[in-house]
């Protein structure tokens, strides 16, 4: 005999290890229920969870600007899964590029992003693929969030054919469709960024482009000249300025005469964000979109960040803080644990499901590494291709007269 | 009511020559190129409403309007990189720089992010970028203004660099340079702004590319082989006028583009006259004549020279105010003849 089952299930009439939610189309035989069996229903995909919830968020500081972003956010269960795995696919693969570089299988330049994961992914949660960015070289994670592979990433920083710019280009050379690096010149990034806006504006596709640049590069000169130009043709641009306190070794007092970094664009509206939260991230990036999209010009968000690694990997990065400093921001703002208290606190996941969200991190990394440092170096015949697109190939002089080497597009 | 044309006079006009100035043959390309491909535009100081610094670009803002002639503020760095940004998301940006010398302001703009990448995304990113502006010296503009950036952007890989002389050069070249889709540096000369060249119905059409890459010999000789490029060209041709009149005939290699070289073209002249004399503007140390040497040296016309391959180049030192100092300061027809007289002994 069937029954049409009820809501919910008692558990003091039928012990069993798990509370289960039952959706009243299910039926089952009431035998079944009688003999006690246990019906399994995956944990994930019925609410038992909060499906979303409305968290505070840090209000803004403003200028120029009449409104800020809500001082309200609502996060998903599914985008704040989302989110989570893809801070932690960015924390782990950047403390694994650290083990690499440190076994020397890494080399050169490699600077890390952990501590600032907030920032890449809440930016790209406020914009679509099909908008464009572009940032200096702590650039893993953007390379992540607008669409590179941990493989193809890990791989690019131990010099291989499988990595994302085939070994030519390493830690600050990364590229994706409309992710144009990974730049190494401080500040050059800035006038691209606004160059991309232009054909964004130009083209008509109601596209933008994220700009982003350091607190050190926040003094140089050709930022304030694109700020200047971006601003009088109205180029779709959000400029934002990722304010982790240090320049390599410089604190921002010791830098910048002014170190309200939002206000450096002068007659550019722009908002200060806490850069540690995901969400304030996104919602201040929606408002800077929206101001962008609606043909207004150029806005200017400073997110105030912090980076747990010195500089790059030769700067230890305790000689110019204390390790006091490091600690607290760890263990008072990470932005990991920030959004995992959020969804503990409020039902919107269980302790089991994001442990096995970071078991599946780390077998991705371990999986990337692995690949990373298997797959062969590029062949030497790569040496010299690339140097031109669309061409004929040509002959390119080796080390000596005798030695004439082959370069194709 | 006129009577119709008779067919022989309409032939006689198709085969008629124009006089066409280098200014007006780089304006007329740029319009060209505007017109066939919505993704060209112009940007700069002064290249809009002021019709150009040096009108290169007269009447093109009236035609086209703000989006595609952009006029800039004095911001080389900012400008430069913006107009490199553009050519990396999708357009064809043509980047005036009032002459080569601001360039230096943005140069970091035009080798490490136009020329480098290409390289270093692995063939993921071109950036098919034209930066124009007049090069080299000029008449009393002194140190600051006159310098030749040649070599330096010659030295570099991932870039085109092209040096016009005349103006169906100068026309066939910029459409080339338009066309290409790598960064593409573009030398002209204020000084030839304003020379006429006679131009053929072939080269008026719209579709007349000449290759980068490719030298021309502007007149044939047996004696000698004169390698130069822009206004230079024009020295040559003058001091090879001259010596014709005493036996001396000069082979003159007008190079067209700097980078990538056109050796082989030198090396079959050089195995034909067995002497060679490089001319240029710029400073001698670690300049254009002096790659070219290094590579004759290093390749197979060596063995054909009959004495060793000298260099005419600008004297050594900033380039001076004062009108006599100035024109002692560049080569002049006299020193290329005389240079040419030593090489053969003569």
């Amino acid at each position: 005999m069937c029954v049409c089952v009820c809501v919910c299930v008692c558990l003091s009439v039928f012990p069993c290890d798990y509370f289960f939610f039952l959706p009243s189309s299910l039926i089952f035989s009431v035998e079944d229920f009688l003999n006690g069996a246990r019906v399994v229903v995956s944990a994930r995909t019925y609410a038992d969870f909060t499906p979303q919830a409305t968290f505070d968020i840090k209000k803004c500081d403003l200028h120029k600007l009449d409104e800020g972003p809500p001082l309200q956010a609502v996060l998903s269960r599914e985008e704040g899964l989302q989110y989570y795995r893809t801070m932690q696919t960015m924390r782990r693969m950047e403390l694994k590029a650290d083990q690499l570089y440190k076994q020397k299988i890494i080399r050169g330049f490699c600077h890390l992003y952990d501590g600032q994961e907030a920032c890449a992914v809440g930016i790209e949660a406020g914009i679509n693929l099909s908008d464009h960015l572009i940032t200096a070289y702590r650039a893993h994670g953007y390379t992540l969030t607008r669409g590179g592979t941990v493989r193809e990433i890990m791989a690019e920083l131990t010099g291989r054919r499988g990595g994302i710019a085939k070994g030519k280009g390493g830690s600050m050379h990364m590229y994706t469709k409309h992710f144009y690096g990974g730049n190494g010149i401080v500040g050059a990034q800035v006038p691209l960024g606004a160059g991309v806006a232009l054909a964004c504006k130009y083209l008509g596709k109601n596209e933008l482009c994220v700009c982003l640049y350091g607190d050190g590069a926040a003094n140089q000169g050709q930022i304030f000249e694109t700020y200047n130009m971006a601003s009088l043709w109205k180029l779709p641009c959000i400029f934002i300025c990722e304010n982790n306190k240090y320049g390599m070794g410089t604190s921002v007092e010791r830098a910048a005469a002014s170190t309200d970094y939002y206000k450096r664009g002068d007659f550019i509206p722009g908002l200060r964000v806490d850069g540690m939260d995901v969400l304030c991230v996104r919602e201040a990036t929606k408002l800077a979109a929206e101001h962008c999209r609606s043909g207004k010009g150029p806005i200017l968000m400073e997110l105030q960040t912090y980076r747990y690694h010195g500089h790059s990997m030769s700067d230890p990065g305790v000689s110019y803080r204390t390790r006091d400093e490091i600690q607290e921001v760890r263990s008072k703002s990470d932005p990991i644990s920030m959004l995992k208290d959020r969804m503990l606190s409020n039902n919107m996941a269980s302790v089991e499901e994001l442990k096995e969200i970071d078991v599946e991190v780390r077998k991705e990394i371990e999986d990337a590494a692995q690949f990373a440092t298997t797959d062969p170096e590029p062949p030497l015949d790569d040496l010299c291709n690339h140097i031109f697109y669309n061409d004929p190939p040509m002959e390119v002089r080796g080390t000596n007269p005798w030695t004439k080497l082959k370069s194709v597009s | 009511m006129t009577a119709p044309v008779p067919c022989d006079i309409c032939i006689i006009n198709s085969i008629l020559l124009l006089q066409v100035t280098v200014r007006d043959a780089l304006n007329q390309a740029m319009d060209e190129e505007l017109e066939r491909d919505e993704r060209v535009f112009l940007l700069g100081e002064e290249v809009a409403q002021y019709d150009g610094a040096y009108k290169v670009s007269r009447g093109l803002w009236k035609k086209y309007g703000d989006k595609r002639i952009i006029d800039t503020p004095i911001t080389e760095m900012g400008f430069a990189g913006i107009a490199v940004g553009a050519a990396m998301a999708g357009l064809r940006p043509i980047c005036e720089f009032m002459t080569f010398n601001f360039s230096m302001q943005a140069i970091d703009q035009v080798i490490n992010s136009a020329a480098k990448t290409y390289y270093m995304s692995a063939g993921l990113q071109s950036v098919p970028i034209v930066f124009r502006g007049p090069n080299g010296a000029s008449a009393g503009v002194a140190a600051q203004h006159s310098q030749c950036f040649a070599a330096w952007y010659g030295h570099c890989p991932g870039l085109k660099v092209v040096s016009p002389w005349s103006a169906e050069d100068a026309r066939g070249l910029l459409k080339s340079a338009i066309r290409d889709d790598n960064p593409v540096v573009f030398l002209e000369n204020e000084l030839m702004y304003g020379v006429p060249f006679e131009m053929s119905e072939e080269v008026q059409s719209k579709d007349f590319l000449i290759p980068i890459g490719k030298a021309k010999i502007e007149r044939q000789g047996t004696h000698i082989t004169l390698v130069s490029h822009s206004r230079m060209v024009s020295l040559c041709l003058d001091a090879a006028a001259v010596l014709a009149k005493e036996g001396i005939e000069c082979e003159v290699i007008n190079m067209r583009t700097i980078r990538p070289l056109d050796a082989e073209a030198i090396e079959t002249s050089i195995m034909k006259t067995n002497h060679l004399v490089t001319v240029e503007g710029g400073w001698p140390q670690f300049g254009i004549g002096a790659e070219i040497l290094a590579r004759i040296m290093e390749g197979p016309a060596f063995n054909y020279l009959d004495s060793p391959a000298v260099r005419v180049t600008g004297v050594d030192i900033p380039m001076p105010y004062a009108k006599i100092l100035e024109d002692n300061s560049v080569p002049q027809i006299k020193d290329i003849i005389f240079s040419i007289k030593k090489t053969l002994n003569v």
